[in-house]
């Protein structure tokens, strides 16, 4: 088993004939997902890396049996793509699209779950289960399949901290990529119970940043609801206050959302809290072999 | 975020139809002066230096003139102030106005309950963080019905409004909601929002507009934020680039990673004087100048640390190499690589046959960026 993933996911790639959603189409088929459907309206009819290609979710939906999306469709279009998605039934998309306005992505995340279709991202890595499936641009040759979970915001940290995991001679039942948008479809606190339902999981890896106050939230959860070991990382320490680091969700202001206060909060949850990305292997083998955190 | 002057926030609450006191922009003090005489700003007026910084009052930025002569020696006052580190270059003036009371309203993002949230308090006309928590009320709006006219009720009477300036309330909710939601505004604020007689009228505005939905205003491209020449011009080729005053330059991708790169330099006494991400990329061309931009900077020594996703270590190797090229050898400086991830054992193939050795240990790498640039401080 595995967390949103399973043997049965079947992905429509939406802007399957761009650049990006051809080159992730190929890859996400070469970790073993069933890529069933891509959908570009005017293309129907071709095909990308072997995988038919529809004018609408809808139709891939009628002949595929498509149940996830991910959706590179640029950000002007996005929240169509996402409406589509959601009304012709996909329960889970992945929006791998960066700088979709914030207001767009309320529409989309009030629709998605009133319709009770969850969202991954937006501008996000996606969903990796080793050796079962994957739905999003996380790359192939981090991951070996394993026990440890990992939720994160951030991107590219992400595959440096599950590539460490891996070279330590561990592995990963699922790895989520939540974005670091302003709002998100998924944060960690709608993850984490998962995880924990999750028989695979035995320990989750919390990376997180500088702004907003999701990690405190998910300090809250884990310490009240959380049962299993949580190993977290906060990147942007040193960062000066008020400087932009690249996206909105990176902002330090008025003493909230900084990194002490979610080290503090995480380590009063029962969190090991890791100083540097390469401490994190090994406080996850110790934590794994000193079992359940209560 | 584009933050607007105040003056272009009220052209925006103009739109939508906030009221607000009349007044008109000035950009000398003989334009003032013509503006009172001339009828267009009737007096007594108020003369407000048109920057973003908070403050304004105290700071003798902002003046009362009862006469052309006065407002044109308080134009002259106001022109020319170093206000917070920015230069006063625009004025507004506005009529003065007999205020009964000041409010605060605003429009907001609430990130974790995924909602717009309109703030309300009746204690206007200060800053609204020196304002104690229990006199502010929060109210969160789900996107789909928008402000309803409950909502509208519930702030008028947490203000302490009734019969004309509560209709007028009502009316001003609607124009501020459609203007948060019309312009992609991460913030509408009106602070203070002043009773005058039976209605209202917002004396100030704050608006701050969303950088990704630039695409749906393009009348807000013109305005430059606080960034600094060379930000500007990676802005232009979208590459995300900030000044700080270390002398580590520092190339990394993805914010996070960027972020981790900062913090294991500080541990070992490295301080980052730029850092560029340079965000997921496969063009070469796009890393060389990238490169370039930071060898402007004039850094020590420069980190360049990347992970490969999206990003392929030969491209970022190629583009890299190319750009050591075109640095004229009276500008170099130390590099330090580590390139990881996609592709990496082609990336260190490349760099290894132009002279340059990719550290593969994210420590060990940094404590040898720390030590090109000369150490510890």
């Amino acid at each position: 088993m595995s967390v949103l993933v399973d043997a049965g996911t079947k992905v429509v790639v939406q802007g399957i004939t761009g650049h990006q959603g051809t080159v992730h189409t190929r890859q996400m088929k070469l970790f073993g997902t069933a890529v069933v459907a891509g959908v570009t309206p005017g293309k129907a009819g071709s095909t990308v890396e072997g995988t038919p290609v529809f004018d609408s979710v809808r139709d891939a939906v009628e002949r595929t049996g498509a149940n996830a999306s991910c959706i590179f469709v640029p950000a002007p279009y996005a929240q169509d793509a996402l409406l589509e998605s959601v009304d012709a039934g996909i329960r889970l998309a992945v929006i791998v699209t960066e700088h979709i306005p914030f207001h767009d992505m309320l529409v989309m995340y009030h629709y998605a779950r009133s319709r009770g279709a969850r969202i991954i991202g937006p501008n996000c890595p996606g969903i990796a289960a080793p050796g079962t499936a994957k739905v999003g641009i996380t790359p192939n040759v981090v991951f070996r399949p394993g026990r440890v979970g990992v939720i994160s915001r951030s991107g590219t940290l992400t595959y440096e901290i599950v590539n460490g995991i891996k070279e330590h001679g561990l592995g990963q039942s699922t790895c989520i990529g939540l974005g670091g948008d302003p709002v998100v479809g998924t944060s960690f606190v709608d993850a984490l119970p998962l995880f924990e339902a999750d028989p695979d999981t035995d320990l989750v890896v919390l990376v997180g940043e500088i702004g907003g106050t999701a990690e405190e939230d998910a300090a809250d959860y884990i310490r009240q609801h959380f049962s299993k070991p949580v190993v977290a990382y906060i990147a942007g320490r040193s960062a000066p206050p008020g400087k932009r680091m690249g996206h909105a969700g990176a902002i330090i202001s008025r003493g909230r959302g900084t990194a002490a206060t979610k080290v503090a909060a995480l380590e009063a949850a029962g969190a090991t809290v890791a100083r540097f990305p390469y401490e994190i292997p090994d406080l996850v083998a110790a934590a794994l072999r000193d079992g359940a955190r209560r | 975020m584009v933050k607007l002057a105040e003056w272009r926030g009220k052209d925006v609450f103009r739109t939508y139809g906030v009221p607000l006191p009349k007044g008109h922009v000035a950009r000398s003090a003989e334009e003032a002066e013509q503006l009172v005489r001339a009828g267009t700003v009737p007096l007594p007026c108020v003369i407000k230096a048109q920057v973003l910084a908070g403050g304004r009052g105290k700071g003798g930025a902002v003046q009362f003139a009862g006469t052309p002569a006065e407002v044109r020696a308080a134009a002259a006052a106001i022109l020319g102030l170093e206000f917070k580190g920015e230069r006063v270059k625009e004025l507004l003036l506005e009529e003065k106005l007999p205020i009964a009371r000041e409010l605060y309203l605003a429009l907001t993002l609430d990130r974790a309950a995924r909602m717009p949230m309109l703030i309300v308090s009746a204690q206007g006309g200060v800053e609204i963080e020196s304002v104690p928590d229990e006199q502010i009320v929060r109210l969160p709006i789900d996107p789909f019905p928008g402000l309803t006219g409950y909502q509208k009720r519930r702030a008028a009477k947490v203000l302490g409004l009734s019969g004309g300036p509560a209709k007028a309330l009502d009316r001003l909710l609607d124009a501020l909601w459609a203007a948060f939601d019309g312009e992609d505004a991460e913030l509408v604020e009106i602070n203070p929002l002043a009773v005058v007689g039976d209605g209202l009228v917002a004396l100030d505005a704050k608006v701050i507009i969303e950088d990704d939905a630039a695409f749906r205003h393009p009348q807000y491209a013109e305005i430059r934020d606080d960034r600094t020449p060379l930000e500007e011009i990676a802005r232009e080729k979208e590459i995300a680039f900030v000044q700080l005053d270390g002398n580590i330059g520092v190339i990394a991708n993805g914010a996070g990673l960027t972020m981790a790169t900062l913090d294991v330099l500080a541990e070992y006494g490295g301080r980052p004087g730029v850092f560029l991400d340079l965000g997921g990329t496969d063009d070469p061309a796009k890393v060389t100048e990238a490169f370039l931009l930071m060898a402007r900077a004039k850094p020590r020594a420069v980190f360049l640390n990347i992970f490969g996703g999206v990003t392929r270590c030969d491209t970022v190797a190629k583009g890299l190499v190319e750009a050591m090229r075109q640095v004229p050898a009276s500008e170099r400086f130390p590099l330090v690589a580590r390139i990881r991830g996609n592709n990496e054992a082609e990336g260190i193939e490349i760099l290894r046959a132009a002279g340059i050795t990719s550290i593969p240990q994210l420590r060990e790498s940094a404590q040898a960026a720390v030590a090109a640039a000369g150490g510890r401080p």
